[in-house]
């Protein structure tokens, strides 16, 4: 069964110094299963982002569809949750206060509820004994986890996830990579995942889109071979590396034709 | 789970920070540093004002005159009446002002429209020495207190008004994002971000505002009074008591310290977001 689905999506910036509109996104269609891990990739500039946003309901768009378990989209829903690429965390709040964040905007769990579910997501994201810490007191990785916790806490049936670890530090990422992994068996939800790393979308997801640059179309969509659970060492054995490689060069013969690689 | 427990470990320290230790000199070097300058440049001021005749008492003062005129007008003059009533004026304009400033700021930094038809008018006066409309203020007000309760109040209101204002439009791009992706609406943005969000701004506010309000005290003492630390000041120099004029200057530096250093203290403190431990 499709939960989120993508049609003919068409989105135009207007440039006010060149007075002309640039085509981020022509014509992407695709679709989500019901508790599948999608991820996106592709070079930066590929308007995956602005995608994301679109679904997020916070960028309007030009032509097309975003479908919700069949029914359009009409701006932000608590039907969807995103977790940022910078925490966006309230520095006012404690962390217990940031996780119940999202749920008191939404306004869809009573008081008891909240607070059960604070603890629940705490716990499953690994912070248990950080609830009354501030924001600046936890390391990037630790700020991450509380952006999830804050996502998966308001109950979205499709979680939107970009590029949540790119600022982080290897080490860091490629354990985060394994936690969300866990967390994602736990929690049951649909997921979109924004990434311009390739071996990340590979990793983590059961299908991978792969999106062209300027303007954003879907260049190709395939299913991840690996059986889960996977661990960490799976990004070094050869038929991993082969996959990364083969998304590579579909990257790179795009990054080519528009002049960004001058000769690899 | 073990990645868990080894990815939590550097961050316990934070419930029990480890302090590396000091020694008391290290830990207080500033105040030792600065009191010891301090003590000995009173102490080279009074020896010179005590053994040499270098110093004319018309046109300048030493400590032990300073420290006498200050006894005799605590015991028999009227410096607690003075005190009181610059104390009275600047906390009460103050008062008026942080209210009226905060509210009024939050207004003009929510809706657009207000501040674009009060820009020019706050600009202007924000950028004009409100002190020179004292003379105007006596007109409207009086010699009495409440034309220092009014300029005072004038003069720290601006500063508040603005800063107020800036906090609650620099609301941070990403947090309204994330406000917005889950759904909230205008009042929710309002209350749950440009509101603590602009708490620092606030503050900023009004350690500028407490700055030019005890200006604005002491000169509108000096321009048009009968009562308070400025007119002390005033007075002194009018009847060359330059020792009296030196216990009211000595006073008002010392209210200028302690409330600027109050404020800079709540400012630091709320700019963190943290509390304390």
């Amino acid at each position: 069964m499709m939960k989120l689905q993508i049609d003919h999506l068409t989105k135009r910036y207007w440039l006010q110094r060149e007075n002309r509109d640039v085509l981020a996104l022509a014509d992407v269609s695709f679709s989500v299963e019901d508790g599948e891990f999608m991820a996106i990739v592709g070079p930066s500039g590929c308007g995956k982002t602005s995608m994301l946003n679109i679904v997020a309901g916070l960028l309007p768009y030009d032509e097309g569809n975003v479908l919700i378990d069949g029914k359009r989209i009409f701006g932000p829903g608590i039907d969807r949750a995103v977790v940022f690429q910078h925490a966006s965390l309230l520095p006012w709040r404690t962390i217990a206060g940031n996780v119940r964040y999202g749920m008191e905007l939404q306004k869809r769990f009573d008081q008891a509820a909240m607070k059960e579910r604070t603890d629940y997501f705490i716990k499953l994201v690994g912070l248990t004994g950080f609830e009354r810490h501030y924001p600046s007191e936890l390391s990037g990785g630790m700020q991450q986890r509380v952006n999830l916790a804050r996502a998966l806490a308001a109950d979205p049936v499709v979680l939107l996830m970009d590029e949540p670890f790119a600022a982080l530090d290897a080490q860091t990422r490629e354990f985060m990579q394994a936690e969300l992994l866990k967390i994602w068996t736990k929690a049951k939800k649909t997921v979109v995942f924004i990434t311009h790393q390739i071996n990340e979308a590979i990793y983590l997801a059961d299908r991978v889109v792969v999106m062209s640059a300027r303007p954003g179309r879907v260049k190709d969509v395939f299913r991840v071979p690996f059986d889960r659970p996977r661990n960490l060492s799976l990004k070094r054995e050869p038929r991993f590396l082969e996959l990364e490689d083969s998304v590579w060069k579909l990257i790179e013969e795009e990054s080519e034709r528009l002049g960004m690689v001058a000769a690899v | 789970m073990k990645t868990e427990t080894t990815l939590a470990q550097p961050h316990i320290k934070a419930e029990t920070p480890v302090r590396p230790r000091e020694s008391l000199y290290q830990r207080y070097e500033a105040s030792i540093l600065g009191g010891t300058a301090v003590l000995i440049i009173v102490a080279i001021w009074q020896a010179v004002w005590s053994y040499t005749d270098w110093i004319s008492p018309l046109f300048f003062s030493g400590p032990s005159a300073i420290a006498k005129a200050f006894w005799s007008s605590l015991t028999g003059g009227n410096l607690l009446a003075d005190l009181a009533f610059s104390g009275k004026n600047f906390t009460i304009g103050f008062g008026l002002a942080l209210v009226s400033g905060v509210v009024l700021g939050v207004i003009i930094g929510w809706y657009r429209r207000i501040r674009l038809v009060l820009d020019p008018f706050l600009n202007a006066l924000y950028a004009a020495p409100r002190i020179a409309m004292m003379p105007l203020i006596i007109i409207w007000f009086g010699i009495g207190m409440w034309s220092k309760v009014f300029i005072v109040f004038l003069s720290a209101f601006f500063p508040i008004l603005v800063n107020t204002a800036a906090g609650i439009r620099n609301m941070d791009r990403d947090l309204l994002r994330a406000a917005r992706a889950f759904c909230a609406s205008d009042w929710q943005i309002f209350k749950t971000l440009a509101i603590p969000g602009s708490v620092p701004f606030i503050l900023t506010g009004v350690r500028q505002g407490v700055a030019v309000g005890l200006i604005g005290v002491v000169v509108g003492e000096m321009l048009g009074s009968s009562e308070g630390i400025g007119f002390m000041v005033a007075y002194g120099g009018q009847t060359f008591q330059t020792d009296t004029l030196f216990v009211g200057f000595v006073i008002i530096a010392f209210a200028g310290i302690l409330l600027t250093s109050v404020a800079e203290r709540l400012e630091r403190r709320f700019s963190r977001w943290r509390p304390e431990r």
